[in-house]
């Protein structure tokens, strides 16, 4: 498990530091997580101690986000003026893209499952 | 019952307190969304920041000394995020050959949910920071602050707005995509990651392995991509 921790710190750490070198536009972790993943396309397969640790963190992710989340008690007096054109606007759009996207994704899929 | 309060004051000073509230609310959370047989309106991460947040207002404790102890929870986010590349790979094949499928529908959607927020809050005359910190909302939070920044929004609205898009999108998703009748674990993940970034992505993986990698791979592309054309579309 400690050897999984220090592979996923490690890449971390190498996509933080590209970031910084290049003034990458992008957060550390995903440069870090392209890393990996060409690591372990490279590699064939998934060592046994990366294993147990992602899916102990991934299997936990939503809890990580809870203290960012807590943060939203700074912003109540931003969201307070515009706080309903604000919801509506996350709503709607939300409904919009989540229907569009599932069907443009289905319909893409299938003309391409079909030409295999 | 000064005992009583110089017991909390000496407690809640100390980091430990709010890490091991945090896992156990969280914990509570998570027993309750169960016996509600996964309702998606209760949401463990949703009710969790509401009995959290309820508790530092009635205390009174401010969010920095929360955090002093919730950022070893925080920091986890790094590796995790890392840890997609896992998934990632398991299901590589489906992902190469769905590689169309899965770039066209990104950029649309991206596109179409940044903008489509923009507009309607436009439609309600909102401040011009408002429409700039609303456009990056369905991006991970890291990336977003970094859009809002550049278009003339807000990054901490921005960064607020990203939460809360992220909450709604893991609530009113798995809904619409049941009366869409969408079954498939791939266009499930592919919907949660693009709308809902890294909470849809934990959603994706309770869902399954597949819908996970797809989650993931949604929310990454979905980052990249509003931060290279929505900079170009808005000016």
């Amino acid at each position: 498990m400690i050897q999984g921790f220090l592979i996923l710190l490690a890449f971390q750490l190498l996509g933080e530091s590209l970031v910084v070198v290049f003034g990458l536009p992008l957060p550390g972790p995903v440069i870090g997580l392209v890393l990996l993943l060409f690591g372990l396309l490279g590699l064939g397969r998934i060592p046994d101690s990366l294993k147990i640790t992602s899916d102990g963190l991934l299997s936990n992710l939503a809890l990580l986000f809870i203290p960012a989340g807590v943060g939203l008690v700074l912003h109540f007096d931003l969201l307070a003026s515009e706080w309903w054109i604000i919801l509506l606007a996350l709503l709607i759009s939300t409904i919009l893209a989540t229907i569009l996207t599932a069907a443009l994704f289905q319909w893409l899929m299938k003309r391409v499952g079909g030409e295999k | 019952m000064i005992i009583g309060t110089d017991f909390w004051v000496y407690f809640a000073a100390r980091p430990l307190i709010w890490i091991v509230l945090t896992l156990a609310v969280f914990t509570l959370a998570n027993l309750l969304y169960q016996r509600a047989d996964r309702s998606p309106i209760l949401h463990p991460v949703l009710i969790s920041m509401v009995v959290l947040i309820l508790m530092l207002l009635v205390t009174g404790t401010p969010y920095e000394t929360y955090f002093s102890g919730a950022q070893f929870i925080h920091f986890l986010l790094g590796p995790a995020t890392v840890a997609l590349a896992v998934p990632m790979f398991q299901y590589f094949d489906e992902i190469r050959r769905l590689w169309l499928p899965i770039l066209v529908s990104s950029a649309v959607g991206a596109l179409v949910a940044s903008l489509s927020a923009v507009g309607v809050a436009w439609l309600f005359d909102a401040r011009a920071e408002t429409l700039m910190s609303v456009a990056p909302k369905s991006v991970t939070s890291p990336i977003a602050l970094g859009i809002a920044e550049k278009i003339g929004g807000l990054p901490s609205l921005a960064a607020a707005l990203v939460l809360v898009t992220g909450v709604m999108g893991s609530i009113l998703v798995p809904i619409i995509l049941k009366r869409m009748r969408v079954e498939d674990q791939a266009v499930r993940g592919f919907v949660l990651g693009l709308t809902s970034h890294g909470f849809g992505t934990a959603v994706a993986l309770e869902v399954g392995a597949v819908a996970g990698a797809f989650a993931g791979l949604a929310m990454g592309l979905t980052g990249l991509l509003t931060a290279f054309l929505l900079p170009i579309v808005i000016g």
